[in-house]
């Protein structure tokens, strides 16, 4: 399975890109974690793959960072706090927003070939 | 000497600071790369100074963290000043968890943190008294224990 660069996803999934538009080309997506609770995400998540969660708070970031995850797709249409985003710029994490719900984005991004890594 | 102390940094952690939550295990994490500790170490260290992290914030007053290397292991002390856990084999089950409702609705409070310190542990201590506090002791090789 090749990796998926983070702006064949913005692009296909009609993402809003709310941090670190600039590393879009760059980020390498190796894999896929949907889940709204922190200790499962910190626990089971893997490097490199993208976070779909309806959680928008900023110790996101945080997990994001210390897990070393590729971005995190923020769905369901939530809004995240101002603090999210300072803090997501600072420690260079993208946040991507989605209109979708969690089941609609991961399907989508199955289809384009993401998996549990 | 296998236990002659390498590195050795001491962090505050402020109970109920939900914004600067995590910041002392990035900086743990930090130095374990900086040193050249192996990928697969420093995730579970990492994992381990989360959850450790978060209960102070969570549930404590205060507290701190001793982090400290040597050649062939690191440790996390963690002590608070808190309400301390009336029950520990109780706290351990995973999924057991007091954390109120607005916490549960941040996504903490899955009652998987001590269950996933005790996972990543290679050596796993907990000592607590109701009113008073509570110590945890995390020990992770990261070298082959000597034989
Ligand atoms: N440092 C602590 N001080 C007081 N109580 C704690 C502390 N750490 C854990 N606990 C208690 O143990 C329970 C289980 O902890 P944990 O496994 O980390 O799950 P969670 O934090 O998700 O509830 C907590 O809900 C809390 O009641
Ligand atoms: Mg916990």
């Amino acid at each position: 399975m090749g990796t998926i660069v983070l702006k064949e996803i913005v692009d296909n999934l009609g993402l809003e890109v709310k941090t670190c538009a600039e590393k879009l080309e760059t980020t390498k997506v190796s894999g896929g974690y949907v889940s709204d609770l922190m200790s499962d995400v910190i626990a089971n998540s893997k490097e490199g793959d993208l976070w779909v969660t309806i959680q928008a708070h900023q110790n996101i970031v945080a997990i994001a960072t210390l897990r070393e995850l590729s971005g995190v797709i923020i769905a369901n249409g939530k809004q995240p706090e101002s603090e999210t985003l300072e803090h997501a710029t600072q420690e260079n994490v993208p946040i991507l927003l989605s209109n979708l719900t969690s089941f609609e984005v991961v399907g989508r991004l199955y289809q384009m070939g993401l998996r549990s890594s | 000497m296998n236990d002659e102390v390498l590195y050795r940094k001491r962090f505050d952690i402020q109970g109920r600071d939900f914004s600067n939550a995590g910041n002392v295990s990035s900086q743990v994490k930090a130095v374990l790369k900086e040193i050249g500790i192996e990928a697969y170490v420093i995730r579970r260290t990492a994992i381990a100074a989360y959850e450790g992290e978060m209960n102070i914030v969570m549930y404590a007053d205060k507290g701190e963290l001793e982090f400290l290397i040597d050649r062939e292991k690191i440790q996390l002390i963690f002590t608070d000043q808190g309400p301390g856990i009336e029950d520990i084999n109780l706290a351990m089950q995973p999924g057991y968890s007091t954390a109120p409702p607005e916490m549960q609705e941040m996504g903490f409070g899955a009652g998987m943190g001590l269950p996933n310190i005790i996972k990543n542990a290679d050596k796993f201590e907990i000592q607590s008294e109701v009113g008073k506090g509570t110590t945890l002791h995390v020990i992770i090789y990261h070298s082959k224990h000597p034989e």
